[in-house]
């Protein structure tokens, strides 16, 4: 770990003026201090924001709720309201990490977690998310756990996190503050596809800082379903993830969600899957079309061609789960 | 960590104030940023109760209990700690009389070589403040962070699953709250 200087502003605009291009604010702490432990990142100043007062969950006009930034993942997932009306979040959420981890690890910071890319994470070989131009050593190298859909010549790292594919299920936004002010952005458009910049991961600034998530008032709480596929029963990454919600009645869906992990750079969505399910029966040939129509433009690398056999069974299993009332 | 950074280099960076309280008594102490609690703990503290296993947050060697909740102190800045309750593996006890879950570790023979034990401690007894954990499953799932390179997990499952409803009771005691 580099030396850095230290800092703990009390207000989140003291937070946003302290921030720069070298500066990173900490939170939880749980990827970043990793990475500056094998140093892929040499931030010069930590902001410490843990004490700005962005704890908070609390009923919005709309009938959604506001998550503060500084939520702890395990306090989040077990939280009443989120418990009742948001299943899939709390299931996705206690689907990562570990205990201790969800107790330190924040909400916005769960957004801002780096790929487990093992060559991104081996500061020893070239990384274009770590040094861009150096090139990407895991296009044609051991590429089991990367991107089948989105990727770039420059990069084919998928984003890491479970919570962030429930949120994008859910529609979640993203309140930010920069030294220009507040703004919102939509959860589809947080996260980037790597292109030809892959050292961005998401659209906010230097000076900017998650200050909370907002989920809007219709939860799926029904009919939905996390489901995450790994190399171990728990306390691992996924290899697929599949967030599955339903609006049913009777058989018949009205609407649906499909989100996938672990197989793109951002959580990955097609609406047009979503919306051809709008209609038809809960059936597992239903279910099945949808999982060939969301998977119809994968493009595997040479070692995880596997994963498009095991989305195609995870997206049947987690939707069926879904119309089953999601405690399968 | 602060081992790797020379001393020229470490003077040129402020040292900021810790306030703690650490296994019951008040700290006032002084830190370089980069400072881990574990490293505070283990170089500075002499408290090596807690123990080093992968560094990263995965092994799960580390954990201490922070206002009564269990994390890895590897990925916890001591500097970020200010005004903590904090409680290690030393602080578990009454004295002479061992914590409950200590109790059960002894008994069940919960250990082989015993590095991982004061962590596995540690979580378990977060587990128990956590109250989630209903089912063996539920503890398998929940102890999931702490690994145990001799494969004694069914014995620390039983003990664990023995001094559950007892930690229950005194939660409150180390750290618990």
């Amino acid at each position: 770990m580099n030396p850095f200087h230290y800092s703990k502003p009390e207000s989140v605009q003291d937070a946003v003026h302290l921030a720069g291009p070298a500066s990173r604010f900490i939170a939880g702490g749980t990827n970043l201090l990793d990475l500056m432990k094998e140093n892929v990142t040499r931030p010069e100043h930590l902001i410490d924001i843990t004490g700005l007062p962005l704890r908070e969950v609390h009923e919005t006009d709309g009938g959604g709720l506001m998550i503060g930034a500084l939520v702890s993942n395990a306090d989040l997932a077990w939280h009443p309201l989120i418990e009742q009306r948001y299943p899939l979040l709390s299931q996705a959420i206690l689907a990562g990490a570990s205990p201790q981890l969800r107790n330190m690890a924040s909400t916005g910071g769960n957004l801002l977690q780096r790929t487990r890319c093992y060559y991104f994470y081996d500061a020893s070989v070239p990384c274009n998310k770590r040094e861009p131009g150096s090139g990407c050593p895991a296009r044609d190298g051991l590429n089991r756990i990367h991107a089948i859909f989105g990727a770039s010549a420059q990069c084919v790292a998928t984003h890491p996190s479970d919570m962030c594919v429930a949120l994008a299920a859910l529609e979640a936004v993203v309140h930010v503050q920069g030294r220009g002010g507040p703004r919102t952005i939509e959860f589809a458009d947080f996260h980037r596809l790597p292109g030809d910049a892959p050292e961005r991961d998401n659209q906010l600034a230097d000076d900017e800082l998650i200050t909370s998530i907002e989920l809007p008032a219709t939860g799926f709480a029904e009919y939905s379903h996390y489901l995450k596929i790994r190399d171990r029963a728990s306390y691992a990454f996924a290899l697929v993830s599949v967030a599955a919600a339903l609006d049913l009645s009777g058989p018949v869906i009205h609407g649906a969600r499909l989100v996938l992990g672990g197989v793109a750079h951002k959580p990955w969505r097609d609406k047009s899957v979503e919306n051809a399910l709008v209609g038809k029966t809960v059936s597992r040939e239903t279910f099945t079309a949808a999982a060939d129509a969301l998977l119809r433009n994968a493009e595997p690398l040479e070692h995880n061609a596997f994963k498009v056999k095991l989305a195609r069974r995870a997206i049947v299993r987690a939707l069926s789960d879904a119309a089953l009332g999601g405690q399968a | 960590m602060s081992a790797t950074i020379d001393d020229a280099t470490q003077a040129s960076f402020a040292r900021h104030p810790l306030g703690l309280t650490l296994n019951g008594q008040t700290r006032q102490l002084e830190v370089l940023p980069w400072t881990t609690l574990l490293d505070l703990l283990r170089e500075h503290l002499d408290l090596i109760g807690t123990k080093k296993g992968c560094d990263h947050g995965q092994c799960g060697a580390c954990t201490v209990l922070l206002n009564g909740k269990r994390v890895n102190a590897c990925l916890t800045l001591a500097v970020m700690c200010d005004g903590a309750d904090l409680t290690t593996i030393e602080g578990l006890a009454e004295g002479e009389q061992l914590h409950p879950m200590q109790q059960a570790f002894v008994k069940h023979d919960a250990f082989q070589c015993g590095y991982c034990t004061p962590g596995q401690i540690c979580s378990a007894v977060g587990l128990a403040n956590e109250g989630r954990a209903s089912t063996t499953a539920d503890i398998k799932e929940l102890m999931s962070g702490n690994l145990c390179r001799c494969g004694a997990y069914s014995n620390i499952r039983d003990a664990i699953e023995e001094a559950l409803p007892a930690c229950r009771a005194n939660a409150g005691q180390g750290g618990g709250q």
